[in-house]
């Protein structure tokens, strides 16, 4: 039990830090820019393919990883200065049909050019294996490539947090986010600032989506669901707040991971058999959303506001 | 956006098209094209649903990302139903009505206390735990959804065939375009757009603001189950595709596209996302590049929607 609790955590921790990638460019243009961006879980599937496609094209997961995140930097660039642009004076209906046309160009574009079948992505051969800790006396095994993808995560995650947090240009961001006009008036161009969260924003979202190609699927239409989590994390963590955003992620990885590891198993002790499986798999995929509606229904800015 | 007021042509207009609607099945069938009743009769059940989000959206504002749920559950509501036994669509309709009506109230109750994009959030949330608990529900089919094992009854005449469904699909589209454009200028509905437009100076007023948005949306609901019921029977089945994300995105764009509270936007928005889907189907296999580049053009080019080119309707 022990071993499950800790496997499912680190579980958690990493499905959250992951999530983490995603919701912090989500934050940062929907709390400066008040801009919903429908199509960053597009940006994401795109990512992985990009990191596909290169780690195929060089033999290597790292330089294909490399590659991809760069692709998805341009690719971020092009509709930040195409397109996005535009939409940031106009109202959130608009900014929710442009984006959601993305997401029906994304999604056929990557089914014409790579097929409709899932590719695979491998993880890099050196860490396919699992790695022994000692525990309690006993093993406990854990896979090597999960370790790294926690270690990855960690690390961005802190040096965003240190950018965000400490130097002069995430200043701006933060002051962008706490008040536009206020931060313009002071000489910030934000204009240009923006271009720059939004392609870092993209770049994060591939580094993500290579990062769990070889956990997942790298197919058509993973980028909606993700996208979903990606938009919970950022109300729970309140819109804007790289803070917000770093909790409401490790709050989502691990509630959600945790929950559809043990709920199934804690119902049982009450319920019959299969009653439990099936109110478990109910109750833990709605779990996170319950405990959004309720953070919500108590906190309606979220748990650290922007805008204060 | 100013309060909705009908065009002098309006009545003459909508009543050319009900006259041509009414004679469209005989007309396709003297053609030999009768697969085009099912499409215009799939047509009129989203016009009917994207009608019922522009009740919300377009005269409450109301950005709802969870209509779907309440769709959704018109249909699995019919779908149970049957499955109980009971094949009259005279008690499964307003039983769709009924249950998606009232989860919209309750829906409705926790979210109208949030603004904004916190409010468009939870309804998506709300819409997701409905999604995920029908998925998981076994006994009403799970994954695979929950078919029906054919059309329903209505007050005892089968609604199997093309026609009868058409008609009823119609009526019901019919009745609540009537209803809503009564509504749009009745003391309700212009309350409610006054509430769209200043909601401070409405409750400074007097006005129970918070109550007369969660009558229209749960109004909203209401319908937008009826509608699922209708399609249930259409499709055979109650899907939880219905209850997805991009389905609620769907409807959006349909009433963005027909013009966000104008009486007709819904009606509209759903005969052109639909025909142009049809259209683009037929022409290439990737359509969903050109649908998405055309609805870039909307947005870019016709912020106002598709029906706003044609003249204004808010006065």
């Amino acid at each position: 039990m022990t071993q499950l609790i800790l496997e499912q955590a680190l579980n958690g921790l990493q499905f959250g830090l992951m999530l983490f990638l995603l919701a912090a460019g989500l934050t940062l243009v929907f709390g400066i820019m008040d801009c919903i961006n429908l199509a960053h879980g597009s940006l994401y599937m795109v990512g992985a393919y990009f990191v596909a496609a290169a780690a195929q094209a060089a033999d290597s997961f790292w330089i294909g990883l490399a590659v991809g995140v760069a692709g998805a930097a341009v690719l971020g660039l092009l509709l930040e200065v195409a397109l996005f642009r535009r939409l940031y004076r106009r109202d959130h209906l608009s900014q929710v049909l442009a984006t959601f046309a993305l997401i029906l160009i994304a999604n056929e574009a990557v089914r014409a050019i790579w097929g409709p079948a899932a590719i695979m992505l491998n993880p890099p051969e050196a860490l396919a294996g699992p790695v022994a800790f000692p525990l309690f006396g006993e093993e406990f095994f854990y896979p090597a490539y999960r370790l790294v993808i926690i270690a990855v995560g960690l690390a961005v995650a802190t040096l965003l947090y240190l950018l965000v947090a400490k130097s002069r240009v995430g200043m701006w961001v933060r002051a962008g986010a706490a008040n536009r006009e206020m931060t313009e008036a002071l000489g910030v161009n934000v204009r240009a600032l923006f271009t720059a969260v939004f392609v870092f924003g993209a770049a994060l979202c591939a580094l993500a989506g290579g990062l769990l190609g070889p956990l997942l699927a790298v197919q058509v239409g993973m980028g909606e669901s993700v996208l979903i989590l990606a938009f919970v994390v950022i109300i729970i963590g309140g819109i804007g707040s790289i803070r917000g955003a770093l909790v409401g992620s490790l709050i989502v990885g691990t509630v959600d991971t945790l929950g559809r590891a043990l709920l199934p198993t804690l119902l049982r002790a009450t319920l019959p058999a299969d009653a439990a499986a099936t109110l478990g798999s109910a109750l833990a995929s709605i779990l996170i959303y319950l405990l959004m509606a309720g953070i919500l229904f108590f906190k309606p800015q979220g748990l650290f506001p922007a805008r204060a | 956006m100013a309060f909705y007021r009908p065009a002098r042509w309006q009545r003459p207009l909508a009543l050319g098209l009900f006259a041509a609607l009414v004679a469209l099945p005989f007309v396709l069938e003297a053609f030999d094209q009768s697969f085009y009743i099912g499409f215009a009769t799939r047509l009129l059940i989203f016009a009917l649903a994207a009608s019922s989000l522009n009740l919300v959206l377009g005269y409450g504002g109301m950005v709802s990302l969870g209509h779907a749920a309440f769709f959704g559950i018109g249909a699995y509501v019919a779908a149970i139903c049957q499955q109980a036994g009971i094949n009259e669509a005279l008690f499964a309709f307003p039983a769709a009505m009924a249950v998606a009506g009232l989860f919209a109230l309750a829906v409705g109750a926790v979210s109208l206390r949030t603004r904004g994009v916190y409010f468009i959030m939870i309804t998506l949330a709300f819409a997701q735990m409905v999604y995920y608990l029908f998925i998981s529900a076994r006994a009403w089919g799970g994954d695979d959804g929950l078919p029906l094992a054919g059309r329903m009854t209505l007050a005892g005449f089968s609604l199997a065939g093309d026609r009868p469904l058409f008609f009823a699909s119609l009526t019901a589209l019919t009745v609540a375009m009537l209803l809503f454009g009564r509504l749009a200028q009745a003391r309700f509905g212009r309350t409610l757009q006054a509430i769209r437009e200043n909601e401070t100076r409405m409750e400074a007023l007097g006005y129970p603001v918070f109550r007369y948005r969660l009558v229209a949306f749960a109004l909203g609901g209401a319908v937008a189950g009826l509608a699922g019921a209708l399609l249930a029977n259409l499709t055979g089945l109650a899907s939880p595709n219905l209850l997805q994300w991009m389905q609620s995105g769907t409807l959006l764009v349909m009433v963005i596209i027909g013009g966000v509270g104008s009486l007709w936007g819904g009606v509209v928005g759903a005969a052109v996302l639909l025909g142009l889907e049809e259209a683009l189907a037929g022409l290439t296999e990737h359509w969903h590049i050109v649908l998405g580049l055309l609805l870039l053009g909307v947005v870019l080019f016709a912020p106002r929607g598709v029906a706003a080119l044609f003249g204004r309707r808010d006065g």
